[in-house]
């Protein structure tokens, strides 16, 4: 019998697989097809302060291996998800989840932290200061290591809670990024959010997407992701969650052998609703094939050789 | 929604760039105007097709091609197995249809009028039929319309077949309500007002026409949209749109609408 249990700042999850923000909304489109509580947890559709509409469409486009998305921070704002998607949730999923939120301003970061601290069911707050598809606030909170950590400071005031900060791998060096979040105080740090990208129409000879950019996910970016969490493993020594392309249980492995102690999974969810229940199956048989036992033994096992 | 793997029973082309794929496998639970996320090899997304027909155990989709993935679907073969989510989005409301419904559908988005037509006779309602499209090679699907019984109008904008011009100029010659032609009778001292050729309409095509049919109708009705989608579940938010009643994604609170919710 394998173990699959990991812990991020003394929160143990089940196993380490928690499907990304922005790819689960509030959890309900995916607890109508199997239980969620067989995840280790999730991370919610990110969070502002105030309710957005998000971008105009077409805010998709498909790429080789993955798609780009501007969706633009959609979501109904922190009042009405601590009011109405919480206790909507409480219902469906009895595991603490992960709080992802975003901000246009270091207060609204705060606030809303400052907001969702109170909330039980939340067990890690996700600090989004990367999203590439806002024209401010966003990702240049986490483009400089000085405001990534003047954001982390000012979060780590305001809850109790384990801070997470989601990190942008459009930077030159994502190392520095980290250690400043880690110097300021961050629990741990979350990475990577989508890579800036596009696609043009070769019949309207215009972008694809109405923003003109968006953020590149899926299998096409996992050699990246999986590079960043190497670095960043190397330069800090608070727990990592990994992420970017993940698919299948391998690609869980192969992320935590980078340094990643939990994983999440995004653009997957999005062309295969039972992609993160099948991870979450097929571990434990991976696991034993590669004669691992404790998954805890792996996190980054690959940094030793 | 249900993941089912299905296996092709039929793809031919039956109009230009238009071909119709006969799918079997276990439908379960579907409505007019819902549609399936189909997974092809070799494509990341999924491609979202309406759905034409349905059986207990088969399902027919017509399609156009119109880029790479549609393409890629034109050459698959008989015997090949497809995988598809079936069920997604709110589909047609048939309950508040009156007895005389007008079905409108343009080009790729004449597919759902079928189901739909059928669905209507069998719930006692005659409905009639505008089918638009650009010129007479694009034409599919009237003699299936007629084959049902109903009144079948088709318009071509070069006039090559059918009737010269858009949806809407059929609308126009629609008999209203009285009429000899009509099959509805006039109420004993309805006002000219009350003669309307239709009870109640729905439409899919593509969106001047769905804005032309809006501008035209004198009833309430329901249209179909189009958007580009990431899953086509309700998941990622991104077919959203604004409407009267607040923000929608297109794939899982559409892709129909009511003609007093929408925002052009």
């Amino acid at each position: 019998m394998v173990n699959t249990k990991v812990a991020l700042s003394g929160l143990v999850l089940d196993n380490p697989v928690i499907p990304a923000s922005g790819t689960f909304g509030y959890g309900h489109e995916f607890a109508e097809l199997y239980d969620i509580n067989i995840l280790g947890s999730f991370s919610f559709k990110g969070t502002t302060r105030e309710p957005r509409f998000g971008n105009e469409p077409p805010r998709i486009a498909e790429t080789a291996s993955g798609m780009l998305n501007a969706v633009g921070l959609q979501n109904p704002g922190i009042d009405r998800v601590i009011g109405e998607e919480l206790p909507k949730l409480r219902k469906v999923f009895h595991k603490p989840v992960v709080a992802n939120i975003s901000g246009f301003s270091v207060d609204e970061y705060a606030q809303c932290c400052e907001r969702i601290d109170k909330e039980e069911q939340v067990g890690l707050i996700e600090v989004n200061i990367s999203c590439p598809n806002v024209h401010r606030g966003g990702m240049s909170f986490g483009t400089s290591p000085e405001s990534a950590a003047q954001v982390t400071k000012a979060v780590k005031a305001v809850t109790k809670k384990p801070v997470y900060m989601k990190l942008s791998p459009n930077v030159t060096d994502i190392a520095a990024i980290a250690k400043a979040c880690e110097e300021a105080g961050a629990d741990g740090i979350s990475l990577i959010n989508t890579l800036m990208g596009m696609r043009i129409d070769l019949k309207k000879r215009a972008p694809v997407i109405k923003n003109v950019t968006g953020g590149l996910s899926g299998p096409a970016v996992f050699p990246v992701a999986l590079r960043m969490v190497w670095q960043v493993y190397e330069a800090v020594k608070i727990p990592i969650i990994g992420m970017g392309g993940v698919t299948t249980a391998e690609d869980v492995i192969e992320m935590m052998l980078a340094g990643a102690t939990a994983v999440e999974v995004g653009a997957a969810n999005l062309v295969d609703p039972f992609a993160s229940k099948k991870i979450v199956e097929e571990l434990p048989y991976v696991m034993e094939r590669l004669h691992i036992e404790n998954l805890t033994d792996i996190i980054g096992g690959a940094h030793n050789g | 929604m249900v993941d089912t793997v299905f296996e092709i029973a039929a793809n031919r082309e039956i109009a230009k760039n238009t071909y119709e794929m006969v799918l079997s496998g276990e439908t379960g639970d579907i409505r007019p105007g819902q549609f399936v996320n189909l997974k092809l090899e070799g494509f990341y997304l999924r491609r979202p097709i309406s759905v034409c027909d349905y059986g207990e155990d088969s399902l027919t989709l017509i399609y156009k091609v119109v880029g790479r993935g549609t393409r890629y679907m034109s050459g698959l073969c008989k015997g090949a197995k497809i995988d598809a989510l079936i069920g997604l989005g709110n589909g047609y409301d048939t309950s508040v249809s009156g007895g005389r419904p007008l079905l409108i559908g343009g080009g790729a988005g004449v597919p759902p009028m079928y189901a739909l037509a059928k669905k209507l006779i069998s719930e006692g309602k005659n409905p009639a039929v505008i089918l638009g499209f650009n010129t007479k090679d694009e034409v599919f699907y009237e003699e299936e319309f007629r084959a049902l019984g109903l009144d079948t109008y088709v318009t071509t904008t070069d006039g090559s077949y059918g009737i010269r011009g858009f949806v809407t100029d059929a609308m126009d010659m629609l008999p209203l309500r009285g009429d000899p032609t009509s099959p509805l009778p006039l109420p004993a001292g309805a006002g000219r007002a009350e003669r309307k050729s239709y009870s109640y309409f729905y439409t899919c095509g593509p969106e001047p026409m769905l804005r032309a049919v809006y501008d035209k109708s004198v009833t309430s009705g329901q249209f179909s949209f189009e958007e580009r989608m990431g899953c086509g579940f309700g998941a990622c938010m991104g077919c959203t749109c604004r409407t009267k009643y607040g923000h929608k994604r297109i794939c899982k609170d559409g892709p129909v609408l009511v003609k007093e919710e929408i925002v052009w």
